[in-house]
């Protein structure tokens, strides 16, 4: 395979813009800091979303403690390469619960979006002194650490069988998305993160 | 050893904290494998009622918390003072989301510790609590866990803190590897 042909070619905004279409009160969204708050927000501001605008490396922990608490809800985790590589054990952590009502998308496009677009580990090797990473890949990472159910989407064409694995597939499922590196509006939530609990509890309780 | 087969199974204290986490209705459990935890632990990991979550590191253990409050649930992470550091950023998760959160803390490089490398985080883990804004509850008697465990857990849940109980190493015992 050329390096050409692994060139990203989705973008990621019309992409989540797919996985939430139609979200009703039976989705729970955990989105992490930076691009995939923006993105998910783009997507539509909601209750039963939780943006986050700190805390890296806690989405997919957060997604769990939620769904073994909403066995009866669908509970999608949308972040970051960045993130997801601050918390690798937490998959693990994943696959010892076996929730089956869980779904993690990795949107991946090998960079530090917010800081600058640094290489992240995800970067291939040997791609010159500043864009270097090692190749690490999540979706071998995550049926490394137990998780079963794992996928690279790459293609346009695989677009529509991943809004259906991400919002309806048995948990706990694991998909990477190679995204393309964009400049993109920040488009943001309301930041006070106990108002954002509490109207998320709210939708999802009756009570803050 | 000779402490604990001393005390009659439902007067220890582990016992005790376990039917505190029932009383206050406690569904989820995180932990880092621990020796002082390792009796409460077994009970709740055989608890038809609580779900009991082995993490990697201490700091999964704050993310699970908020995402279960976020879903109704009220949870509790056990974890040794060495674990402590793991978790100070995420620490912040309680201030800034402002949700309810309890832990249990068992001490080491605090009393009578042998193992050097304890010592820096043991005499840490006050301080680095406090600078996050946690609530500190301290114990070092048996016959003062369960009403200790209890008030932490109504400062957590009623009053909306994050709280810390450290169940001092004058209470579990002093760790003697290699003798019995």
């Amino acid at each position: 395979m050329s390096k050409a042909t692994l060139q990203p070619t989705l973008q990621r905004r019309p992409l989540v813009k797919k996985i939430l279409e139609g979200a009703d009160d039976n989705l729970l969204v955990i989105a992490g800091l930076g691009s995939s708050n923006w993105d998910v927000t783009e997507a539509g501001d909601r209750a039963l979303n939780m943006p986050l605008w700190g805390a890296m490396g806690a989405p997919v922990g957060m997604g769990l403690g939620l769904a073994l608490a909403q066995p009866g809800k669908r509970v999608l985790v949308i972040t970051g390469d960045g993130d997801m590589l601050m918390s690798l054990g937490s998959l693990a952590t994943v696959a010892t619960q076996r929730p089956e009502n869980l779904a993690i998308v990795v949107l991946d496009n090998e960079k530090f979006g917010e800081t600058g677009n640094q290489a992240t580990h995800t970067s291939p090797r040997n791609n010159g002194p500043t864009e270097s990473g090692a190749g690490a890949d999540l979706s071998l990472i995550a049926k490394g650490c137990g998780i079963a159910d794992v996928g690279i989407v790459r293609e346009a064409g695989e677009v529509a069988q991943l809004v259906k694995d991400a919002r309806t597939r048995k948990g706990p499922v694991f998909r990477v998305v190679k995204v393309m590196v964009e400049k993109l509006e920040f488009v943001m939530p309301p930041q006070d993160g106990a108002h954002l609990k509490d109207r998320f509890r709210q939708a999802l309780l009756g009570h803050p | 050893m000779n402490a604990e087969t001393s005390i009659k199974s439902g007067a220890d204290w582990r016992d005790q904290i376990f039917d505190v986490l029932q009383a206050h209705d406690i569904k989820q459990v995180y932990h880092v494998p621990d020796a002082g935890h390792s009796r409460l632990i077994e009970q709740c990991q055989r608890s038809n009622s609580i779900r009991t979550v082995p993490l990697t590191t201490e700091e999964e253990g704050l993310a699970l918390a908020a995402g279960a409050w976020l879903g109704g649930q009220r949870s509790v992470l056990l974890m040794q003072s060495s674990g402590v550091g793991n978790t100070i950023n995420l620490m912040g998760l309680t201030k800034t989301l402002r949700f309810p959160f309890l832990t249990l803390i068992t001490m080491r490089g605090d009393y009578g510790e042998f193992n050097s490398w304890q010592y820096p985080m043991g005499q840490g883990t006050p301080k680095v609590l406090e600078a996050m804004g946690v609530l500190l509850y301290s114990v070092d008697k048996a016959d003062e866990v369960k009403a200790t465990v209890d008030a932490a857990a109504r400062a957590a849940f009623n009053g909306g803190q994050a709280v810390a109980v450290l169940l001092r190493q004058k209470l579990i015992g002093i760790k003697d590897f290699g003798k019995k």
